[in-house]
């Protein structure tokens, strides 16, 4: 029997969604307009791929949703949690407050309920002092009635965890279940600072999560759609709507990732930079192993400093809505800024009275698009000037996220890409897949579920070989219990560090294991 | 004198990782920790070496430890205070000032945390110049200055006082028990005398952090190529530029030790460069020459923004800048080659000083 799936992804310009079969293949596409509300959108999106796939309702098992909210919800800093702060480490750490280094906006919001205790461990598992029971429970008295999602945060939990799962118990017995709770070595690694952020802003968003997951499953419900529902995160890899709600900052920046999973798919590439021309702006990745190149960088969301690993995106002004200015001299500058949505109201090609790349590419009839004739009285050397400088922009910066001089394939998705040609300097070869206006909802359609760990291993205790191994089984292990086929993981991430000057071949490791959804 | 406040202290910071050449420690933890204090204390005073009247004790102020640890268990800010203690009432004398040993990383920000605390003034000078692994790569211990006494002191509240031998010994000890007492721990180390300090410190090197430090980030505001005046600022060369293709990684003897491939753009492109480092970098060549050898600095910079990139942070596909900086003379005598230079770190070629290989390439 056939199933199929839907995938939709929310962008800055457009929402797009796509059904496939269970064997990956288009079955029907749509883009419509980003609402201001983002949901309004979605559900839009969702309705009418499902009307024109014409397929039966009920044969829709699954729905990927990658979206926007939570990462709306930080930056306008609006419909955050009441949350408290819980920092298990005294008497270390008290030189560094929490939430120090936060903007002070979103400090105001989120640091009315802070608090430190004792407890934590050493580096090597041992505990610094015993965890203060007593004052964690005055601490969960004292925040009754006044706090709904709590983070929790322990000196060297990505080693041992059990004071942060001790002080989650203390809460949950005072406050009752319906207080979230946000566990920092669920969340992070090591990195007290950026750890404990990150943990701060995932019990800010949990409501967020929750009242976005209710709302999508319930939109589907309405159309008749009892599918399982999933969400995009940061890896490229899925969540289950259960632990969307309880991890909602990892769906941070689904959206690059999705554009490059889904080229990837498209493409049957696994090794290739990725392209993306948007309205506004062209988003250039890597794809190593089918997976997107992590960025090496400290990032920082909504001005909080954060270890997540993030996609290394290179993004540039020059989309398909941007503007391009010619001077009395006949000199031109492209962009940054551009007319986005607004491209078939105000572009030359429909009428409008701004130029864009858009009336550029269709002026030289590299595209058809509009009203060709709007774009005639254009002087056509000047056009082929700007035309060459807008390819060499893209030129640069794919070379730019190269590791070597040598051609290598290039994937051209989103919406503007129709405006590029189909050879580029340092390309090995230029690939526009079909159906590459929608890569990112077909990206989050097809994605896999993961499982990871990241922690500190002696490796004098098992020997190297083995402890690697171990690392593996945990990440698979974590892969399984978040709904993939057991039968079919790859680790597709895995780093060790040494850590330095410690003693025993104290090493950090990170394993990360991914496949695709069990079939039951 | 003059105060040091929150913007010099962003500046220093990044002047501190510029001169930790890929190594001690991630500034990020004692800047945030000097910002707090100067937050909760007050702005510290800096003091030009010549302010300091030559019989006043000072005691410089460091971490001791893995960086990795610092960043998780961040210190409670009493530990520098409680190993203070411990020295002043050791040596029956008030402390005057505080200084760096080590102006690279972390451990350039903590004295300002610490002296903060403490509302005493910071000497602008430090004992290296740049980072470096061990107890005795100072230039304190070039002139015969004794590490110890020194009092190592934890967030728990043990202080540990050490009298050794020499200062091999005050290393040794003083590893072992940082581990015991979890990795991190904080000093009070090499007390001296105004007028060794004059003579064996490195001068005004707070000043020159910070002054690198509002280089980059002026010229990161106004989107230009901060690394030219950097260079300037610090009589350095560019050595190569390129793109990270590859790391290799092991830990002996607790040092994170490696080497990674550049290969070469633009002017270097068809050549690489091979960074070798332990925890810091210390030797960058290509298949035919040395570039840059320590004691000298060399300095991996993003090619983007100009930011230093630790060696944690190197990462495959990185772009970067490579660039080379004269050490301070006193680390270019015999006695400092021997202590610091390349084959003490294992690496066999002798010392050649960055101006000669550069000019040896132009020749």
């Amino acid at each position: 029997m056939t199933n199929y799936r839907i995938g939709i992804d929310v962008g800055g310009t457009h929402t797009d969604a796509v059904i496939l079969d269970e064997f990956y293949n288009v079955i029907s596409v749509v883009k419509s307009p980003t609402t201001e509300d983002v949901s309004t959108g979605i559900y839009a999106a969702m309705k009418d791929v499902v009307a024109s796939a014409g397929v039966p309702v009920e044969k829709i098992k699954f729905a990927m949703l990658g979206t926007t909210h939570c990462t709306n919800a930080i930056v306008e800093r609006k419909r955050l949690n009441n949350v408290a702060v819980i920092r298990i480490g005294a008497p270390a750490t008290l030189a560094i407050k929490p939430l120090v280094g936060v903007p002070e906006d979103l400090k105001a919001i989120l640091g009315k309920h802070v608090y430190i205790v004792r407890g934590g461990h050493e580096f090597d598992g041992r505990e610094i002092v015993e965890l203060d029971e007593q004052h964690v429970y005055e601490i969960a008295n004292e925040m009754k009635g006044k706090v709904d999602s709590v983070a929790i945060t322990s000196v060297f939990s990505p080693v041992v965890n059990s004071h942060e799962t001790r002080v989650a118990e203390i809460v949950a017995e005072v406050l009752g279940d319906d207080v979230a709770l946000s566990l920092s070595n669920e969340i992070g690694s090591v990195g007290l600072i950026e750890r404990e952020n990150a943990t701060i802003l995932n019990a800010a968003i949990v409501n967020v999560a929750r009242s976005t997951a209710d709302g999508f499953v319930q939109a589907l419900q309405k159309e008749g759609i009892h599918a399982k529902v999933f969400f995009g995160q940061n890896d490229g890899t899925l969540m289950s709507v259960e632990y969307t709600v309880k991890y909602p900052i990892l769906t941070i920046a689904c959206g690059p990732t999705n554009s490059l999973r889904g080229a990837s798919y498209l493409t049957k590439q696994s090794d290739a930079i990725v392209v993306d021309v948007g309205g506004t702006t062209t988003d250039v990745g890597v794809l190593i192993g089918s997976f997107p190149r992590q960025s090496s960088l400290a990032v920082e969301i909504g001005g909080v400093r954060t270890n997540f690993r993030m996609p290394d995106i290179t993004a540039i002004g020059l989309g398909g809505g941007t503007i391009i200015r010619i001077a009395d001299d006949g000199s031109f500058q492209i962009g940054p800024d551009s007319v986005g949505h607004l491209l078939h109201k105000k572009s030359l090609i429909f009428g409008g009275d701004t130029l864009t790349t858009t009336d550029v590419a269709v002026a030289l009839g590299k595209v058809e698009l509009g009203d060709s004739s709007l774009v005639n009285h254009l002087d056509n050397a000047l056009l082929e000037k700007i035309y060459s400088h807008m390819i060499e922009m893209v030129e640069e910066t794919v070379d730019k996220m190269k590791t070597s001089s040598d051609p290598v394939p290039v994937i051209l998705v989103g919406g503007g890409s129709i405006l590029f040609p189909a050879e580029l300097k340092g390309a090995s070869v230029v690939i526009k897949p079909n159906n590459s206006g929608v890569a990112n909802a077909i990206g989050s359609a097809i994605s896999q579920v993961s499982g990871q760990i990241e922690r500190i291993f002696s490796m004098n205790e098992l020997g190297r070989e083995k402890t690697l191994e171990l690392a593996k089984e945990m990440a698979r292990q974590e892969a399984i219990h978040a709904g993939a086929d057991p039968n079919e993981l790859v680790i597709v991430d895995f780093e060790d560090v040494p850590l330095a000057y410690l003693p025993g071949d104290a090493t950090k490791i990170r394993a990360k294991s991914a496949g695709p959804l069990a079939k039951n | 004198m003059r105060f040091i406040g929150k913007e010099e202290i962003e500046n220093i910071a990044i002047g501190a990782a510029l001169l930790g050449t890929g190594g001690g420690g991630d500034p990020y933890i004692g800047k945030l920790m000097a910002l707090q204090a100067v937050e909760d204390y007050g702005p510290i005073r800096l003091l030009s070496i010549d302010e300091v009247p030559d019989d006043a004790l000072i005691v410089p102020s460091a971490m001791m430890g893995a960086p990795t640890v610092m960043v998780e268990k961040i210190p409670n800010g009493e530990e520098a205070v409680a190993a203070f203690k411990a020295m002043k009432e050791y040596l029956g004398k008030e402390i005057f000032a505080t200084m760096p040993i080590e102006a690279g990383g972390v451990n350039s920000l903590l004295p300002l945390a610490l002296a903060a605390r403490l509302g005493l003034p910071v000497i602008d000078a430090d004992g290296m110049g740049r980072a470096f692994p061990e107890l005795q790569m100072v230039t304190f211990y070039l002139d015969g200055v004794s590490a110890t006494p020194m009092v190592l002191s934890d967030e728990k509240g043990n202080n540990l006082l050490l009298n050794t031998i020499n200062n091999m010994w005050a290393e040794r000890i003083a590893r072992t028990a940082t581990i015991e007492m979890g990795g991190s721990v904080m000093l009070s180390i090499y007390p001296m005398d105004g007028k060794t300090v004059k003579r064996s410190a490195i001068h005004h090197i707070l000043t020159l952090e910070e002054k690198i430090g509002r280089t980059i980030r002026e010229a990161k505001e106004r989107n230009e190529d901060p690394i030219e005046e950097v260079l300037k600022l610090t009589n350095g060369h560019r050595l190569f530029k390129g793109k990270v293709t590859d790391i290799n990684r092991k830990t002996e003897e607790g040092f994170a030790k490696g080497t990674a491939t550049i290969e070469g753009v633009e002017d270097y492109k068809e050549d690489e460069c091979f960074l070798h480092f332990q925890n810091e970098h210390l030797l960058a060549e290509t298949k035919d020459k040395v570039l840059c050898s320590t004691p000298d600095l060399i300095t991996v910079l993003d090619s983007d923004t100009g930011m230093p990139i630790t060696t944690e942070g190197l990462k495959y596909g990185a772009r970067c800048v490579v660039i080379g900086m004269p050490a301070n003379p006193k680390w270019r005598t015999p006695k400092g080659i021997e202590v610091a230079g390349p084959r003490y770190f294992g690496y066999d070629l002798d010392f050649t000083p960055l101006e000669d290989l550069v000019n040896k390439e132009w020749n």
